[in-house]
């Protein structure tokens, strides 16, 4: 798809131009995050960002996850935009409780009074043979809280273009990126875009089958749909991206044209994303389908740190060309 | 910057008189409050203030109104000394719409933010760090006014007190934490939790400044946060104010007290800081009976008047159950 009007960039540069332009148009915005400044951020995303723009606008913190996401809700209430950055998903649970107990549910609690104009970048994901700890995909934790607004980065695109939509949100953000895909290079518009972080996106059009996923899933599930198009079927990806609130009208608008769906996900399957993607499908648009719907999803175990065990664990593109070609009978199957 | 009226200074006794009438407005708002509570007007968590109101009174007349307060779930009392207007807090509490939070928060989470007055916090522990980003804030923006953050004791054992104590002094900035330690964590008493008791030692480690002081005594109270809160504005940097007091009432409305002798709850009533202070007035001639009876009278009247306006408020449309979830 490269063309005069695409250019290429890795998902890492994308989100460090993210920054580096939030950080120059608005005052009031600040970055604050463990390693952020003078280690360049620990998947160096913020790399450079300290020299540019100094100590007050990207700002070291000591191991403290609820405490400086409790600052940076705090310093939201009082007219500051920060970017709080979670070094990995993994230790988000430590400021669980400011995400939940504050964060989501002050406006709420204080009649519309309280809004905390906040984001919170997480780094997620499995791929790099970190084992249990550190291979996580908590996006169906985040996703169950009402008050958040939670996204997933699954493209360069929304690399590029998601965290300038994300600070101009008058609530909490919760925006996963995916340290996997850092290096991994793609093509964003060569002009300056904008996210809409209200909806999901089509990201290929497709008649016989849709393919639903976010964050690892959507290349994935791009590559799967690139190489059964080689065998005339043609699979419609459509990336989420908004993980809540959902936006159900992309998800039964691209059933009601393939009438088949597989949702794709890392998450482990019980009561994940799939699942409430599944439920919405068949509450409100089961007489559109023409197959029984279906889900790939994380194994159910804590991930093993074995390369092949690793890889069992979450769905591969293998596993979806499988999938794709049983639901619709082909006979290569 | 505007301070508040009661400090204004008077040969006459009438700051003397304003800080007992504002004690004994809590003391009072919440003994309706209970006998509401007793009727079933009002339900879920009610936390008695009752025997600490030395505490916000002798904090929050310090501060001006700029200043940004943050207070557990026992906050009407720092609500009414902030300046909200009983009503608005009697009806919250009813979960009428007229309340200061429309009813949504109840008891634990009583909000003005147009009087910076940031809740009613629930989670023990929870709104320290809250307190430390809105000094944060004041310190970015350049702006002058100090964040004061309420907790108990219990608060102080959870981690979430290390970090925004580390934090507050690492990044230098402006916030007085007032621990309120009345000695039981609801019904373990400080003992059982604390290894080191005398809490004020605990912001050394943090090279904060620390005071502990008499939190029955309105004057004790009242000069150390002067004190603390000088030293706040001058300096930019945290201070740790810790206020040893009693609460006279059970932990909420659902505690049969099993874990207290009832001879020491009678112990502190000896040092109630409302008749100690009323005595106080009274030697110091500062305080007639009818000027004592007036207050008293002007009280009953702006109580009956709140009780009046919950009884008369509204309940949201079920319809609206969905607002303030996300900003409209």
């Amino acid at each position: 798809m490269a063309d005069e009007n695409t250019h290429k960039i890795t998902y890492r540069e994308a989100l460090k131009q993210a920054h580096w332009e939030a950080l120059r148009d608005d005052d009031r915005i600040f970055l604050m995050g463990e390693d952020v400044g003078r280690y360049g951020g620990a998947f160096a995303v913020s790399k450079g960002l300290l020299k540019e723009f100094g100590p007050e606008r990207v700002m070291d913190v000591p191991l403290s996850e609820s405490g400086f996401v409790g600052a940076g809700i705090g310093s939201a209430m009082a007219g500051m935009k920060p970017i709080v950055e979670i070094m990995t998903v993994n230790f988000s649970l430590l400021a669980m409780d400011q995400i939940i107990n504050n964060a989501a549910t002050l406006l709420h609690m204080s009649g519309g009074q309280v809004n905390v104009p906040l984001v919170i970048r997480i780094g997620c994901g499995i791929g790099r043979q970190l084992a249990a700890q550190h291979s996580h995909s908590w996006e169906p934790f985040f996703a169950h809280v009402p008050g958040l607004i939670v996204l997933s980065v699954g493209t360069h695109e929304d690399a590029r273009g998601m965290l300038a939509a994300s600070l101009k949100s008058p609530d909490p953000v919760v925006m996963l990126e995916y340290t996997f895909m850092l290096n991994r290079e793609g093509e964003i518009p060569a002009d300056p875009f904008t996210v809409d972080i209200s909806k999901a996106k089509v990201r290929r059009e497709g008649r016989d089958i849709s393919l639903i996923t976010y964050g690892n899933g959507v290349y994935k599930c791009l590559e799967a749909a690139e190489r059964l198009f080689e065998l005339g079927i043609e699979v419609e990806v459509l990336d989420l991206r908004v993980l809540r609130p959902l936006d159900e009208e992309s998800i039964l608008s691209t059933v009601s044209k393939t009438h088949r769906a597989i949702v794709v996900e890392d998450a482990w399957k019980s009561v994940g994303i799939a699942s409430e993607v599944l439920a919405r499908i068949s509450e409100k648009a089961f007489f559109e389908l023409d197959a029984p719907l279906y889900r790939l999803c994380g194994a159910e175990v804590p991930i093993p740190y074995p390369k092949h065990l690793e890889d069992a664990s979450v769905p591969q593109s293998e596993d979806i060309i499988v999938a794709i070609k049983k639901i619709l009978g082909h006979d290569s199957v | 910057m505007k301070r508040n009226p009661s400090r204004k200074k008077s040969s006459s006794g009438e700051e003397e008189r304003a800080l007992l009438s504002k004690m004994m407005l809590i003391r009072k708002f919440e003994e309706k409050a209970a006998e509401q509570y007793t009727k079933e007007k009002i339900r879920g968590f009610l936390h008695l203030y009752i025997g600490e109101e030395a505490v916000a009174v002798g904090v929050i007349q310090a501060l001006s109104e700029e200043d940004n307060i943050l207070c557990t779930y026992r906050e009407h009392g720092h609500a009414l000394m902030r300046g909200l207007n009983p009503g608005v807090i009697m009806a919250e509490m009813y979960g009428k719409v007229e309340g200061c939070s429309k009813g949504r928060g109840g008891s634990m989470h009583l909000f003005d933010v147009d009087k910076h007055f940031f809740g009613g916090s629930a989670i023990v522990g929870g709104h320290l760090a809250m307190a430390v980003g809105l000094a944060l804030a004041s310190k970015k923006q350049k702006k002058n006014n100090v964040t004061c953050c309420f907790f108990g004791e219990g608060a102080a054992a959870e981690g979430e007190f290390h970090e925004a104590m580390n934090l507050a002094a690492l990044w230098k900035v402006p916030v007085l934490f007032v621990c309120e330690n009345n000695l039981y964590a609801m019904g373990t008493a400080l003992k059982y939790t604390h290894a080191m008791q005398d809490l004020e030692k605990k912001g050394a480690a943090y090279g904060i400044p620390s005071v502990a002081v008499d939190g029955m005594d309105i004057i004790a109270v009242k000069k150390a946060a002067e004190e603390a809160i000088n030293y706040i504005k001058e300096s930019g940097m945290p201070y740790f104010l810790v206020c040893n007091t009693y609460r006279f009432r059970a932990h909420s409305m659902f505690d049969a007290e099993l874990y207290r002798d009832k001879k020491e709850v009678e112990e502190w009533k000896k040092k109630d800081p409302i008749i100690n202070y009323h005595q106080v007035l009274k030697r110091k001639r500062l305080i007639t009976k009818v000027q004592y009876d007036q207050i008293e009278a002007q009280i009953k009247e702006e109580i009956d008047k709140a009780v009046s306006f919950a009884e008369k408020g509204s309940w949201e449309a079920v319809e609206d159950l969905g607002k303030f979830v996300y900003s409209e």
